[in-house]
């Protein structure tokens, strides 16, 4: 069978007519598979939701019980049958529950995704290579400009600035869910032993993590903090409290952004930190090429960001590849120049 | 070469100067011998190689990348050379050492221009992003992470507790990697000996007079001189060990600037130090800031420019004579050394600046209001205000309280609105500090503002926390830090403007350029619709220099 015809692309997300069901649609639909909890592509008001636990739980702490229909949980390598399709789910190493959905009928094997990263994360399951015929990749930092580099060595320049200033507070901005929590699991890898301190956005999901016994210390809320009391201390908050009035109660604080686009110069400039931090939950270029690779696929289909670049390097290599113009993807919560959601919400 | 591209990439984000000072002396502590002298090199513009050009870079990448994605990549991240070091294709294997910044110095002293490109894909081979980013700032000769060479000097000598000025008066004499300099400072070895026929002297600021000042002032304890709107230079000249004359040119922080005076260098024919003003003069006649800065920041000097800008020293003071140091003597002697130095070493390229007699500050006021009447002439134009000096001062480096004066001019200034504004950085980064103001025009019939510039000081912080909420509450548009905010005949924020002059310029849509523009003061009071007119600043372009004088300076 054509791929088409087993998922068609719609500006609204992949859709499976056959076996009635969308992949992280972005309108309402009757039955929704959700790769992971970021809110561009896990939205409230679906019928049905089938989903990682996790994903689920994430969902249920964002957007309150009643978030969809009905919702039903899945495993990592368990497959559900759906009128004749078949759907497994496997760990995309991204954010804590975040799948690949490896979609299968007669042979033929699409995987979507989601957003994915190949390397290591101490806060989430690793990424797991499913051979397909049709591969479906995001394409956040699709440029050869994107190279990660090791987010160890990022998290030990923000450890020295703390050596180098310690009368100041060290803020650090990072998206909500997964790289919040992922950067104060390097921290601790790292050694430090303080307590961190939460904004009140922050809370809620890093706790839950904690209680799916990801390790990360002491984790306190910076509320019942005074000024005085700050200095020398690091603080998690979301992008977007690095500017607001909020980061007036730290002691000149040094603000730091944990984001892919940090490794570009004009976004860190615009973002104004001045401790730009290069780690990033999604694939880099080399990622991004290697993974398409060892898939086997001979056709990919790009979802979104430099969508242009990665379908002429797929071009190059004899690849069939195109782009799916999804609305929608990758600009939640977009405010002021730096984004609270996941990092695919390019800051700009 | 990797600690050093940390720092640069640290101090490019950096806006605090304290901060700045901070991780520079972190890596002069903790970086041996002599890689830190040459970091120190390279901070303060000392390094002397062939740069690499930017075209030669460029050919590196071509070779190397698909030029479908080159250019997707450089329209994305918009620099060229940041996109080179951000895409630079790792080998295969990748070479198993990592350059030093001591390596890339001492290699790119000796290296023909052949093989300069080979080399500088060797290094970016065995480099990572960062560190690729800095070598390639380094070998095209623009390091921009804003710290100048003083700050620089600051950071070393903060590594001892010395004074910086000690560091500056022996700067010239010393050479990178100035192994003797960081010795000394880490008490390790005796302080440099120097023996530059030709040193800079770290020069005397004054401070600027406030209205009350006046009361408190004798004037028959002072001189007055005009201050001309050039720049502040030191000219030192003498002969070294070998019989060699040494002349050179320093800007008032102790750059070395004679590369880009070789004119007015040949013209110098004493031994001493002298205090003056850069001037370009065309027929005797002192010209404009703005034609001065066609002058500045040239890469190549060539005759033509030489020729259509000529560089003019007008004399302030004499702090060095042959080889009699005068900076203890007071101001009134040196004048008079001055007088007879410049008559002995006469050179129409050279000349003294004229005192402004005045006997009340009533007196001097008028002549500050009114300069052509008192002794400007035609050259009234080019003065920005007076300098009062203690007739007793001696000559003492930095900014003394109570010996110098400066009285500038009062500044021009405009009723503007609030256009957008955008956040500042660092300790600012909460507020909304900068902003882009505009004056009414008329455009297809219709009353319309447009942009004449942006200033982001000026203000008090109490007046800071007042826009900001100002801004955050009448946001109508956001695009990245910035914020458009409400304008209109009836609603919005007038700033009263205060700025030192006005230009063309097609860079603006307004057709003009501000010169030091500064918020002066809010004028919650004013509504919008009599803000100044585009009509008003053109005026002031066709007539420049007619204030109305006024005796007190403005505030701020």
């Amino acid at each position: 069978m054509r791929p088409e015809d087993l998922l068609l692309p719609t500006p609204s997300g992949v859709c499976c007519k056959t076996g009635g069901f969308y992949i992280d649609p972005t309108r309402p639909v009757d039955r929704a598979l959700i790769t992971h909890g970021h809110s561009d592509h896990a939205r409230a008001g679906h019928g049905a939701v089938l989903a990682t636990q996790e994903t689920l739980d994430i969902m249920r702490l964002r957007y309150g019980e009643d978030f969809a229909g009905s919702t039903q949980a899945i495993r990592y390598g368990e497959t559900v049958s759906l009128n004749g399709v078949s759907a497994t789910f496997h760990p995309a190493g991204h954010v804590l529950g975040s799948a690949q959905i490896a979609v299968e009928r007669k042979g033929c094997r699409i995987v979507a995704s989601g957003d994915y990263k190949d390397v290591p994360d101490p806060t989430c399951a690793p990424f797991e290579l499913i051979p397909c015929d049709v591969f479906i990749t995001e394409a956040t930092f699709g440029l050869p400009v994107f190279r990660h580099p090791d987010p160890d060595a990022e998290i030990a320049r923000l450890l020295h600035s703390v050596t180098l200033f310690p009368e100041r507070a060290h803020l650090v901005g990072a998206y909500t869910l997964g790289k919040a929590q992922r950067v104060i699991a390097l921290i601790r890898k790292a050694g430090y032993r303080d307590p961190i301190y939460l904004h009140g956005a922050m809370e809620t999901l890093s706790h839950y993590y904690q209680s799916r016994g990801i390790d990360l210390g002491d984790l306190r809320p910076v509320r019942d903090m005074k000024k005085g009391e700050l200095g020398g201390t690091i603080t998690l908050c979301p992008p977007s409290a690095l500017k607001e009035v909020w980061s007036r109660r730290f002691p000149d604080p040094v603000t730091a952004y944990a984001s892919g686009w940090m490794r570009v110069r004009a976004r860190a400039r615009q973002s104004l930190v001045q401790l730009p931090l290069v780690i990033s939950d999604h694939a880099d270029w080399d990622g991004l090429r290697d993974t398409i690779v060892a898939t086997g696929a001979s056709e990919i289909w790009v979802t979104h960001g430099q969508e242009d670049a990665l379908v002429h390097w797929c071009g190059t290599q004899g690849l069939k590849a195109r782009p799916l113009d999804i609305v929608g993807y990758g600009d939640e919560d977009e405010t002021d120049g730096v984004s609270n959601e996941g990092e695919a919400g390019n800051p700009i | 070469m990797n600690r050093f591209a940390e720092l640069l990439d640290r101090l490019a984000y950096e806006p605090g100067r304290n901060n700045k000072l901070r991780l520079m002396t972190d890596y002069f502590r903790h970086t041996p011998d002599p890689e830190r002298g040459y970091a120190l090199a390279a901070l303060t513009g000392s390094l002397v190689f062939q740069h690499a050009k930017p075209g030669m870079i460029r050919a590196l990448i071509t070779e190397r990348t698909d030029p479908v994605l080159f250019g997707l990549s450089r329209d994305f991240v918009g620099d060229t050379s940041e996109t080179i070091a951000l895409m630079w294709p790792v080998p295969e294997v990748q070479p198993n050492f990592v350059p030093t910044i001591t390596d890339v110095v001492t290699t790119l002293n000796t290296l023909g221009k052949t093989q300069l490109p080979a080399q500088i894909a060797r290094w970016l081979d065995a480099l990572d992003e960062t560190g690729r980013w800095a070598l390639l700032k380094l070998v095209t000769g623009a390091l921009r992470v804003g710290v100048s060479a003083r700050l620089a000097k600051t950071a070393a000598a903060a590594l001892g507790d010395k004074d910086v000025t000690d560091i500056e008066l022996m700067w010239s004499g010393l050479e990178a990697p100035y192994e003797d300099l960081f010795a000394w400072l880490e008490g390790r070895g005796e302080k440099p000996e120097t023996t530059d026929p030709a040193p800079f002297r770290p020069a005397m600021l004054a401070h600027a007079i406030e209205g009350t000042d006046f009361e408190k002032l004798d004037p028959s304890d002072f001189m007055a001189e005009w201050k001309w709107d050039g720049i502040r230079v030191q000219a030192s000249a003498g002969v070294n060990a070998h019989g060699d004359r040494i002349v050179r040119m320093y800007s008032r922080t102790g750059e070395d600037i004679s590369k880009s005076f070789p004119d007015l260098l040949e013209s110098l024919n004493f031994n001493g130090s002298l205090d003056g003003e850069l001037l370009i003069l065309r027929d005797r006649r002192v010209q404009s800031f703005n034609v001065l800065q066609q002058r500045l920041n040239r890469k190549a000097v060539t005759p033509k420019l030489i020729h259509d800008y000529p560089a003019h020293l007008r004399a302030y003071d004499l702090l060095v004579d042959g080889n009699e140091d005068l900076r203890e003597l007071p101001f009134e002697i040196r004048r008079k050394r001055l007088q007879s130095f410049i008559a002995r070493h006469a050179h129409p390229r050279l000349d003294l600046s004229p005192l402004v007699p005045f006997a009340t500050w009533d007196e001097l006021a008028a002549a500050r209001a009114d300069p052509a009447s008192a002794g400007a002439g035609e050259d009234a134009d080019a003065v920005e205000g007076v300098m009062i000096k203690r007739k007793d001062s001696p000559y003492v480096p930095g900014r003394p309280k109570g010996l110098w004066w400066k009285w500038k001019r009062d500044p021009f200034t405009v009723d503007a609105v609030l256009m957008y504004a955008q956040r500042g950085s660092g300790k600012r980064s909460s507020f909304y500090s900068d902003y882009t103001f505009g004056v009414w025009t008329m455009i297809d019939g219709e009353q319309t503002l447009v942009p004449v510039g942006k200033a982001y000081f000026g203000f008090t912080d109490e007046e800071l926390i007042k826009i900001d909420r100002f801004v955050r509450n009448n946001t109508v548009e956001r695009f990245g830090p910035v914020r458009a905010v409400k304008f209109g005949p009836d609603e919005g924020l007038v700033l009263e403007v205060a700025f030192e002059g006005l230009q063309r310029s097609t860079r603006h849509k307004s057709g003009l350029a501000m010169r030091f523009p500064r918020i002066a003061r809010l004028r919650w009071d004013k509504p919008p619709k009599e803000a100044d007119r585009l009509e008003t600043l053109e005026k002031m372009l066709a007539q420049p220099a007619k204030r109305e004088p006024v005796l007190r300076p403005v505030a701020r």
